[in-house]
């Protein structure tokens, strides 16, 4: 039954969401804009399109050291998060333990937690316990924040599995390891993809935590503020949509890895 | 078989009830991880507010010396805690208002559009922050996207907007956008549909239904959705650093003055203590109330 007033209500949510998209891209591509345009300084419309700043940006040394630190973070990021995060989330959704209540609560405090906050006090730790900050422990700083966020993206995959079959398993006398690989793992497999996913790229993208904690070292992140603050050129922008691009290539690819594992799940 | 038969009454000779639950034993790395990586720090930051200020004597002295510098008269830092709080609550209200018709719409009305559409929203929370600040400021600095296009229209050129307290509430509202979506659209979820439509065919009217049964349902999210932008909020310092060019001082910037130009960690830490007991407690206090199995969609 739709009513006039209905239509008219949908229609407004189109729009509204329609433009909340606008916005939210708007200046992403004036990054991209301003990367690609010829002169030292930005200047709108553009005068001559050039990829001088990105052929420079690419043959940067400083820049090289600067992906190199960023992947190398995000990927034992992703590694061990997921490896923490596949327990937690059986603790958190699976299991019935006395501490279970508690266990979810205390979960979500690094993410209801103000980052430059967090990573000021991981500074003050890290100093206390004597440990110089580096690219190691800025690895530390972000497992605090992502393994509690991947926890609850492999949990909503949890949530779905039904425990009967693990129980059944163990009933015909299968092993626990047994049981593992070859009944949780396989069930869990969608929601242990887009945990990685999300580990990797929220990794990729911190900021905050990254700013205080790898010390000398410089992630993507941290060197395009520095550059923001003081000394801009062309290639922050430049660099700025490349690490846009590459995440959005990683999310596209990562997703239709996941909806395939879905389908095929789903069939069998 | 046979191999597969000894390793299950291995098991199950053991004594079920001295073992660790298998939940204490799976949630074991996650909890050393906050232990070591979450509750040390604060620790350590609640040790450093009673030490003597100016000083690195953490574990060896205590004062309230620090609390005393920042209650003092003299002292406007209280002006920063103010300014960060009703930014925090303005950004939590005004998305709140911005968020739910998307929320209502990727819950009913976008049908087989609604992956994408929360696809769009997801992905700018891989892009760190002051990239996609620093668009904003070529948007709207003097010869930018706005005010050169506008000149190019042949009007008069952009308002001055940068670097203003309200360029800052924008960037605000701009960053922490997913993070009240997300948490508003899975409680917006938790409404069954049919209950709607049993109170429509009884002949209540839209708001009723709205005020009555779809607003108490999906609270939990929304509330979630509002602690979770309100406690970022607090501590957001990268939206005033380059969208406010320092027109305001946020706390968390002057916890960041104070631990880096100022070499002043006690003080620093005192500050963060005082954002930490407010905005943990805010925090404890909602999620005490809430039931994560059902949010999260346990059957």
């Amino acid at each position: 039954m739709e009513t006039r007033s209905h239509i008219q209500l949908r229609a407004l949510v189109k729009v509204w969401t329609a433009f909340v998209v606008f916005a939210l891209y708007l200046p992403v591509v004036c990054g991209a804009l301003a990367g690609l345009s010829k002169g030292r300084y930005f200047g709108f419309p553009i005068r001559i399109f050039s990829t001088e700043w990105w052929e420079k940006t690419v043959a940067s040394l400083e820049i090289q050291t600067l992906v190199q630190n960023s992947l190398l973070i995000a990927l034992i990021v992703t590694l061990v998060s997921v490896f923490f995060a596949f327990f937690g989330a059986l603790a958190f959704a699976r299991y019935d333990w006395k501490g279970r209540r508690l266990f979810q609560k205390a979960i979500l405090l690094p993410i209801f937690f103000p980052q430059p906050v967090l990573g000021l006090a991981l500074l003050l730790w890290f100093n206390a316990l004597g440990i110089n900050p580096s690219w190691q422990t800025a690895v530390i700083a972000h497992l605090v924040w992502i393994v509690p966020v991947v926890t609850l993206v492999i949990a909503i995959q949890v949530y779905s599995f039904d425990p009967t079959l693990e129980e059944a398993a163990r009933d015909l006398g299968a092993s626990r390891w047994f049981i593992l690989k070859e009944i949780t793992l396989p069930i869990l497999w969608p929601g242990i993809w887009s945990g990685a996913l999300f580990a990797f790229l929220l990794s990729w993208g911190n900021f905050p935590l990254s700013l205080y904690t790898a010390g000398v070292d410089s992630t993507i992140p941290k060197w395009l503020y520095s550059k923001m603050v003081a000394g801009y050129s062309p290639m922050v922008p430049a660099l700025g949509t490349m690490s846009t691009l590459s995440a959005a290539t990683l999310l596209l690819a990562g997703g239709l890895v996941i909806t395939l594992l879905r389908r095929r799940r789903r069939d069998v | 078989m046979s191999v597969l038969t000894a390793s299950h009454e291995e098991a199950a000779a053991k004594p079920s009830h001295l073992a660790i639950p298998a939940g204490l034993r799976a949630a074991a790395p996650v909890i050393l991880l906050l232990v070591l990586g979450f509750l040390a720090p604060l620790v350590t930051v609640a040790a450093y507010a009673f030490a003597t200020p100016k000083s690195f004597d953490v574990f060896r002295s205590f004062t309230l010396a620090n609390f005393a510098a920042i209650v003092e008269p003299s002292n406007t830092v209280w002006t920063s805690f103010v300014w960060s709080l009703s930014y925090a609550l303005a950004t939590t209200i005004l998305l709140a208002i911005i968020a739910y018709p998307i929320a209502y719409g990727l819950n009913r009305m976008f049908g087989k559009w609604a992956g994408l559409v929360s696809v769009l929203f997801v992905f700018p929370l891989f892009v760190s922050e002051n990239v996609r600040l620093y668009g904003w400021v070529l948007f709207f600095i003097k010869n930018g996207v706005l005010d050169g296009g506008l000149k190019w229209l042949g009007l008069a050129g952009g308002p001055e907007v940068l670097y203003t307290p309200g360029a800052i509430l924008f960037g605000m509202l701009y960053v922490y956008l997913p993070f009240m979506l997300f948490p508003m659209t899975l409680g917006l979820a938790m409404i069954p549909k049919d209950l709607v439509d049993a109170a429509r065919d009884l002949g209540a009217g839209r708001l009723m239904i709205w005020r009555e049964i779809e607003l108490p349902l999906a609270m939990p999210g929304i509330l979630i959705g509002m602690l979770l932008t309100f406690v970022l909020g607090a501590g957001a310092i990268a939206e005033s650093k380059i969208l406010g060019g320092q027109s305001v001082i946020t706390i968390a910037q002057d916890i960041e003055i104070a631990f880096t130009y100022a070499q002043n960690w006690p003080l620093g830490s005192a500050l963060a203590l005082l954002l930490v007991v407010i905005v943990s407690g805010l925090a404890l206090f909602i999620l005490s109330r809430l039931d994560l199995d059902r949010i999260l969609g346990r059957r």
